[in-house]
């Protein structure tokens, strides 16, 4: 990237964590994101909202440098993660934990083999140890009881919950969730939410949370951004988005079909079709 | 040139391209693979002994057709006792090598594909690397290693399943000498011949395993994706072995 400045950005004078700066990024010419800015500032969980197809899983995959911006920064830890080598971007990746949306657990592992793998693969520590390791995590997700169990033998939260708990088993400081709500009944989405509360007030753990799930995450969230067309549209406290007055927040808090957001996808005028289908 | 075709080229071009770039980095992602033999062994397993059955069957069957094909065609010119020489060759030099590579590619290869395609597609591989653990050197390169070692030794164990089943039928039943069955054998069959079916089981085992931990680690992530790499990985591979045969045996005459 060029850029006459990169010794300092302003990420490392401030407390952002990971720091979104006017990104671009398209998919076969299709814009994802037009000058997207985030700040993932320490210690706070920050929910990432928007409909689907706004690129939220894009995000998480620019943040983790799975794949870079075509313009912009995006920075980790006051680096900026194009920059990065690979050493470089592998060490910032252990400092950064992820819970994939399906749980994405290593099938051919029990649930103790998964939660110890990222230990097993960084660390020499003697079995005794990774097993207490382990044991603690599952633990804390209420899981201990299921450590010989196969991913397949699972339920959607509990899978979830196992991948919470190999996501913390390295005490990253970033934690990032893609869509950790979604399909889940009650009571696991109430686990998970007060999961990730606790993660962030006990351990301190800066939490990024993508989800279009807005009532659950404005209970936990201390800082939200909404996306649209590929730029944030508001952003603030879950009070000062409920407060807002755009008609896109407004159509999103809401859930409504009517709106800027569009929720039919371009099509030809609908009587025109049907009746045209009649006379062919 | 239409324009049909010339984006046909281009994309075997730029196929042919990103295999020899994937070639290229699992080769270099072997070396530190070898720092874990537990994973190499378990494919070698996977590949290997789960392998077992349908290669000594298939070595049994086609030894002991080679048996009676050897025998009916050998009596006429009164050279039966050529029967053990005859099948060893055959075995060593060409059966052997080009059966069960052919066997590999529908047993272990389709397994290696579907099983790598569907981690690319239920994110297992992207967690990896989410966790800093390189899949090139987690995944791939023991399942390469794995094919790689384990092609060889099936093609082994297919070549003396194959003498037996020769020796059961030509010998047990049509009644040739179990003596000169084998010492014909012994004197005629140079290293040579044996060195032509290890080089030949060696390449097989490289370009299988190559072909088809490339197509599941570039699999589309869907059901239908999979479904087409593990196919792609058939015909390739039979292809690549009917093609490379050719070319070694030229290449050792």
């Amino acid at each position: 990237m060029a850029d006459s400045q990169p010794t300092l950005h302003p990420a490392a004078e401030t407390d952002a964590v990971i720091d979104v700066r006017d990104v671009h990024y398209a998919i076969d010419g299709r814009p994802i994101f037009a000058g997207l800015d985030i700040r993932v500032c320490q210690g706070l969980i920050t929910a990432v909202m928007g409909p689907s197809g706004t690129g939220k899983t894009t995000l998480l995959r620019l943040i983790t440098g799975q794949i870079y911006a075509d313009r912009g920064r995006v920075s980790a830890f006051g680096r900026e993660v194009a920059d990065m080598g690979r050493a470089e971007l592998y060490a910032t990746r252990r400092r950064m934990g992820m819970l994939f949306q399906n749980g994405a657990l290593l099938t051919d592992l029990t649930v103790f083999e998964n939660v110890a793998f990222p230990v097993r693969e960084h660390t020499d520590l003697p079995e005794p140890l990774i097993r207490n390791l382990v044991l603690t995590k599952l633990e804390a997700v209420g899981l201990r009881g299921a450590a010989q169990l196969m991913p397949a033998e699972l339920s959607g939260g509990m899978a979830r919950r196992v991948a919470l708990a190999r996501a913390i088993v390295m005490d990253p400081e970033v934690l990032i969730y893609d869509e950790p709500f979604v399909g889940l009944d009650p009571i696991s989405l109430g686990v998970i939410l007060r999961l990730i509360k606790q993660m962030n007030d006990v351990l301190g753990i800066t939490s990024v949370v993508v989800s279009h799930d807005v009532h659950e995450i404005a209970t936990i969230a201390d800082h939200s951004y909404l996306l649209s067309d590929g730029r944030v549209v508001a952003s603030g406290s879950p009070a000062e988005l409920a407060a807002s007055d755009s008609a896109t927040v407004q159509q999103f808090m809401t859930g409504s079909a009517e709106g800027p957001v569009r929720f039919h996808y371009p099509a030809a005028d609908y009587a025109t079709e049907l009746l045209g289908a009649e006379r062919g | 040139m239409s324009n049909g075709s010339r984006e046909g080229v281009q994309e075997a071009l730029r196929k042919t391209g990103v295999t020899a770039l994937f070639f290229g980095r699992l080769l270099a992602a072997c070396v530190p693979a070898l720092a874990r033999p537990r994973l190499i062994i378990a494919q070698v397993y996977n590949a290997g002994a789960r392998s077992l059955i349908i290669i000594m069957l298939s070595g049994l069957f086609t030894g002991m057709v080679l048996g009676l094909q050897g025998y009916d065609l050998l009596q006429r010119f009164g050279a039966t006792s050529a029967l053990g020489i005859a099948a060893a060759l055959s075995l060593l030099k060409e059966l052997g090598p080009v059966l069960t590579a052919l066997l590999f590619a529908g047993r272990a290869g389709t397994a290696l594909t579907s099983e790598i395609g569907l981690m690319r597609a239920t994110d297992q591989l992207t967690a990896m690397e989410v966790m800093a653990v390189d899949p090139m050197r987690h995944v791939a390169a023991p399942r390469f290693l794995g094919g790689l070692i384990a092609l060889p030794l099936l093609t082994a164990i297919f070549i003396v399943i194959g003498l037996f089943g020769a020796q059961l039928v030509g010998v047990q039943m049509m009644g040739v000498d179990r003596g000169i069955f084998w010492s014909q054998m012994q004197s005629a069959i140079a290293l040579k011949d044996v060195t032509e079916g290890v080089v030949k089981s060696v390449v097989f085992g490289a370009v299988l395993s190559l072909i088809a931990v490339n197509e599941g680690y570039h699999a589309d992530p869907t059901a239908e994706g999979v479904g087409r790499a593990t196919t792609r990985t058939v015909v390739a591979s039979s292809v690549m072995t009917l093609l490379l045969d050719y070319v070694l045996t030229a290449a050792f005459l």
